[in-house]
């Protein structure tokens, strides 16, 4: 029963890593930025889903307008922030890192941001079913409708990103614009635009990401919660362990991460919390650099 | 529809790459643009279809000065440019880099037809059409970078050494194919090639550049029987 537990609520906060990866893959595709703002970003978002959740009453409501405001938050990021950025510093020696400099700077903005204006409440979201455990054979499981409920959330909206990446041709632009952007501008694609809208849905995964990973925990939500920091640094992980440039990568990157750190806290140490991700980038760092699904040479400069 | 060029300079940097550039290409017409390694040919190309930005000139396009066009903008004004060195997206498919040349039309069935176009005149590609083109040969993977041009309906074409680093054969075969075009889709066409000979023959006009700068302008069978050239450029 402990193997079945700890199996599934591994996959569980897995799924939610590979959201927050694929936000990561979205954005570094688009720009060529790792985006440290990303959990930021995600954070403001699930505030924004907290804020809907209260006026409105309905978590299935407030699930759509926290992607639509992260969404809406990475766009204008983008458009504001990144693009003048990238334009500006395009030679000298702090032209590859100053957009994720910025990125960084970003993140304690956010984080000021919404401490000064939701640090004083006692902000929870309560998630659409329960999160006890299902019960089998008078065991009671970890594993709560709450999860499964998750679970299949992800999975349907990665179905939906990767139909629409792979068969209309938003997503052919999309990918075309990440590939080869001169061939893709030399196509008639707009590719300023296809940035932003790849942003856009970073932001929104983000978002669905933050919402999920509050509710899949305690419920409540801090600028400086620990989740969120868990956020981050997992989606970041999970990313590399991808490759950074593939988004089926960013989901196995996930839920490999997921299992990991859940079977490590079950069967090694609960103290490994906050080690074992790092342990496990470390080791994908050494023994395999360009990630398990990266492209063995550098695709391109 | 004319090509026109006056006065055109493009700067790298400091480095003059095209200077005082002129030139008229009518409509209907393949012009070779023929000249060593840095002569600005590549350069030129990448002016005409609006990815480098010239210091001073016009270039006149269908009566309009097209200069500060984005690229993506001059594809809908019927100006396709074929980068230098197989430009395709080795990780689209045949089709999806076909697909890539209509996708600012929006209009799937058109795009459809289109392809059935490109593989009527190439065949090789229908029977790789849904293989990634990275497993394509060099030959096919020019093809396929011809088709995504053509794919959406251009009025002008302009070609980046389609030659390159092809076996003597399959060169023959892609001039053959480039004239064809130029022919049935009554393209106007500017190709740039080092393979000088190749592309005079299949040319109405000739222009040599020599250091960003047009040295010899005139017809393209004047240009193979000009001693001049004939030393510098055709090596006998």
């Amino acid at each position: 029963m402990d193997f079945l537990n700890t199996l599934l609520i591994g996959i569980t906060a897995g799924s939610i890593y590979s959201l927050m990866a694929i936000s990561m893959v979205l954005v570094w595709r688009s720009t060529r930025v790792v985006n440290f703002a990303q959990a930021g970003m995600a954070l403001l978002s699930t505030y924004f889903g907290f804020e809907a959740v209260t006026k409105l009453g309905s978590f299935w409501i407030a699930l759509p307008v926290a992607m639509l405001g992260g969404a809406l938050v990475a766009a204008l990021v983008e458009m504001i922030l990144i693009r003048l950025l990238v334009k500006h510093s395009s030679s000298g020696p702090i032209a590859g890192v100053a957009p994720i400099i910025a990125t960084l700077g970003l993140l304690g903005v956010i984080r000021a941001s919404a401490s000064m204006i939701w640090g004083g409440q006692d902000v929870r979201i309560v998630g659409p079913v329960s999160n006890d455990g299902f019960t089998i054979n008078g065991t009671t499981l970890v594993f709560s409708p709450l999860k499964l409920l998750i679970l299949v959330t992800v999975l349907v909206l990665m179905l939906i990103l990767s139909l629409v990446f792979q068969k209309t041709n938003i997503g052919l632009a999309l990918r075309a614009s990440a590939y080869s952007p001169e061939i893709a501008r030399l196509s008639g694609i707009k590719v300023d635009w296809v940035r932003t809208l790849g942003w856009a849905l970073a932001g929104a995964a983000g978002a669905v990401a933050g919402m999920f990973q509050t509710v899949n925990g305690n419920g409540t939500l801090s600028p400086d919660s620990i989740e969120f920091s868990l956020l981050l640094v997992s989606g970041f992980i999970a990313a590399v362990i991808g490759g950074l440039d593939s988004l089926i990568g960013a989901v196995i990157g996930g839920l490999v991460l997921g299992l990991m750190i859940s079977f490590v806290l079950m069967y090694i140490s609960s103290g490994l919390f906050f080690i074992a991700p790092f342990v496990i980038l470390l080791l994908v760092l050494f023994i395999r650099p360009q990630g398990i699904f990266g492209a063995k040479a550098a695709r391109r400069a | 529809m004319t090509l026109t060029v006056s006065n055109l300079t493009v700067h790298h940097g400091a480095i003059c790459a095209v200077n005082q550039v002129s030139l008229t290409v009518p409509a209907g017409k393949l012009a070779a643009i023929i000249g060593s390694n840095g002569a600005g040919k590549t350069t030129l190309l990448r002016t005409l279809s609006g990815l480098k930005h010239p210091t001073q000139g016009e270039i006149s396009w269908n009566g309009e000065n097209i200069v500060g066009t984005k690229p993506e903008m001059l594809v809908r004004r019927g100006i396709s440019h074929v980068g230098e060195g197989k430009s395709v997206v080795p990780e689209l498919t045949v089709k999806e880099n076909l697909e890539l040349g209509a996708i600012w039309r929006r209009n799937n069935q058109e795009s459809k037809e289109s392809i059935e176009n490109v593989v009527s005149i190439f065949p090789r590609l229908g029977e790789r059409i849904n293989q990634r083109s990275d497993t394509l040969s060099g030959g096919e993977r020019q093809m396929l970078a011809i088709g995504r041009a053509i794919m959406s309906k251009p009025q002008l074409l302009l070609l980046d050494e389609p030659s390159l680093g092809l076996a003597p054969l399959v060169v023959e075969q892609i001039f053959q194919t480039i004239r064809d075009l130029t022919n049935s889709m009554n393209l106007t066409v500017l190709l740039v090639e080092q393979n000088a000979m190749g592309a005079l023959k299949i040319a109405d006009l000739g222009i040599v550049l020599n250091l960003g700068s047009v040295a010899v302008a005139g017809s393209a069978s004047a240009l193979i029987d000009d001693p001049a050239v004939r030393s510098a450029y055709l090596g006998y």
